[in-house]
């Protein structure tokens, strides 16, 4: 890997990868917009928006999804005198969550703009992927386990309950946005402001080992602190992180922001741990998993309180969990693939000294704004996840 | 050299990745609620459309959720009158969806006043629900053509049309009739060129998105 040769096709290629990154993050998150914003909160009276169009590949998709969840009911009742019958129950589960992630409401694009914004690896972009759709299995589970089956609440009680987590999840999603545009801001602008001075050609040698340096030095400061300052700490690694990312070495001394998770892995100077912990540290991954796994999914409720009545909780329990497994599964592929673009887009910046840093800084950035206008959307209601099974 | 190699392989992904992004965006539309419609366009003595009679049918999931915690005498039975406000807050939030029913009478968009004689209804035997109400039109309106649809934009609800009659004229004037316009069903024919997508990935041509709407037309003398 040469980083001193310049050439001028790769700056073309990094342009193009730049855009094409900018122009996936965006088509994400519009599709998103666009396609669950069709409720009758965009569309105006009598004038209907028209139905995505669904031809071909596209519709076969839609038609399996809905055989898949349209099974469900045959299978559970079958379930009730055919023991079997439960691992039809998990296939069809798992293949439909692998289906329905495609849809919004499962944070691809949080989950992908999150991993751009903060230079995550593709590792940790997985382990987002799955834990965030953990957590909304669990959600559902835990909601309709408590409301339903301990309270015995209804469909409508369920509803408001699942409103309440709705919007503190897209709070999150809103201010994990802002924390990033705070963060990732500050690099920027150091990034433009350092572009003058002559030092900075140094910059565009950096290699990823840096990265590892960087991390190394944090593995040996096992501080705790607790989740207030937590955000401070988190502001600071990151623009911490901004310098050492270009070979400034200002030598930030704000190292009081370890992590217990980092102790966690017994202070492990292995690879995996500090790749998988990477910027920000779990605790910045966790409110991304979080924000995201909060809100649970109405399909996964309506399945629930199906077997709840149909006297096998257990069953709609399981088929659950197996759902958040498929759906893990697509949002991880597509997690994976931005952030393959990423670095690749990093890859061809650190050949172009100055600017295709700044260009970088500026995708993390506009990622970042992604991350916020998302929550912003959601929780002011001009944008619709999925629908509740509410009316 | 090694740029255009580059060049290439990122067009490619990004073709490959547009491609799954319009799927999934496509895949989106996801229903978890299915409903089978029955509805009837309801006609006053002038020979005037005064509103339409919807009966949905939801799957027996949705209506095993929609019930949950209600009380009744029976077990797993509901009576309309235990459903009653069940079918009030239904009705009340089904307002904010339009009713899913948008309806054009001589080309015009027509506007619907608040639901009347709602109810809802369970049958034990599948065990689903069934809301019954109607939607009286604003002003009432004598109409050559009238057009309506009943569909979720969102898709979060599917509606489909019942097999057995599932449009008829109330109190409708001589010599009107109805057309419709089905939702697709799946065929063994569609199916199979499905199967069949070539290994170049060109796409079989069939109008599948058509499939979901239901269009129903009234035309009077």
């Amino acid at each position: 890997m040469s980083l001193t040769r310049v050439a001028g096709g790769r700056a073309a290629i990094a342009l193009m990868l730049f855009a094409a990154a900018a122009a996936c993050l965006l088509a994400a998150g519009v599709l998103d917009v666009a396609l669950a914003q069709g409720t009758p909160f965009g569309a105006p009276r009598g004038a209907p928006a028209p139905l995505p169009p669904a031809d071909g590949i596209i519709g076969w998709i839609l038609a399996k999804q809905a055989e898949f969840y349209q099974n469900f009911s045959r299978i559970i009742r079958a379930a009730k005198t055919d023991g079997s019958a439960v691992w039809t129950l998990l296939g069809v589960s798992f293949l439909y969550g692998i289906f329905h992630a495609a849809g919004p409401g499962h944070g691809k694009a949080v989950i992908s703009s999150y991993l751009v914004a903060n230079e995550e690896t593709w590792r940790r972009g997985i382990v987002l992927s799955f834990a965030s759709a953990f957590l909304q299995a669990f959600v559902a589970v835990a909601l309709v386990g408590v409301a339903a089956v301990i309270l015995n609440a209804t469909a409508r009680q369920m509803c408001d309950a699942g409103r309440v987590i709705e919007l503190a999840s897209y709070a999150l999603i809103a201010s994990l946005g802002a924390r990033l545009i705070w963060v990732k801001g500050k690099g920027f602008i150091r990034e433009a402001r350092g572009l003058g001075r002559p030092l900075h050609a140094v910059g565009a040698a950096v290699t990823p080992k840096d990265h590892h340096e960087h991390d190394h030095q944090h593995h040996d400061h096992g501080h705790h602190h607790d989740h207030d300052h937590d955000q401070h700490g988190h502001a600071h690694h990151g623009h911490d992180h901004a310098h050492h990312d270009h070979g400034h070495h200002h030598g930030h001394e704000h190292h009081d922001h370890d992590h217990d998770h980092d102790s966690a892995w017994g202070h492990a100077h292995g690879p995996e741990p500090q790749e998988l912990a990477g910027p920000g540290g779990w605790q910045r991954g966790l409110s991304a998993i979080v924000a995201v796994g909060l809100r649970p999914c109405s399909g996964a409720i309506i399945v629930l309180v199906f077997a709840l009545a149909q006297g096998l909780f257990w069953a709609g329990v399981a088929a659950t969990f197996v759902m958040g497994l498929g759906t893990a599964i697509t949002v991880a592929a597509i997690a994976t693939i931005a952030v393959g673009f990423r670095s690749a887009a990093k890859h061809m910046a650190s050949t172009r000294s100055g600017y295709g840093m700044l260009a970088m800084r500026g995708i993390e950035v506009g990622a970042a704004v992604v991350v916020l206008a998302f929550g912003t959307l959601l929780l002011a209601g001009y944008m619709v996840t999925e629908r509740g099974a509410c009316f | 050299m090694f740029a255009l190699t580059m060049i290439r392989l990122i067009r490619s992904l990004t073709i490959a990745l547009t491609s799954l992004l319009i799927a999934a965006g496509a895949a989106s539309a996801h229903p978890h609620v299915w409903v089978t419609m029955k509805s009837a366009v309801v006609y006053g003595p002038d020979g005037s459309i005064t509103g339409v009679r919807h009966a949905w049918t939801f799957d027996d999931m949705y209506s095993a959720f929609a019930v949950q915690g209600l009380e009744s005498k029976k077990k797993g039975e509901f009576t309309t009158e235990e459903l009653k406000p069940l079918a009030q807050v239904n009705v009340e939030s089904l307002k904010e969806y339009d009713f899913f029913t948008y309806a054009k009478a001589n080309g015009k968009n027509v506007t619907f006043a608040e639901p009347v004689d709602y109810s809802l209804e369970f049958n034990p035997k599948d065990t689903v629900l069934t809301l019954h109400f109607v939607l009286p039109l604003k002003a009432p309106l004598k109409a050559k053509a009238l057009e309506l649809e009943v569909f979720d934009p969102s898709y979060f609800v599917d509606f489909s049309l019942v097999e057995k009659d599932p449009v008829s004229l109330e109190k409708a004037p001589a010599g009107c009739q109805i057309g419709l316009a089905k939702p697709q069903e799946m065929t063994k024919e569609m199916a199979q060129k499905l199967a069949e997508i070539p290994p170049d990935g060109k796409i079989p041509d069939n109008s599948y998105g058509a499939a979901f709407s239901n269009k129903i037309s009234v035309k009077c003398p």
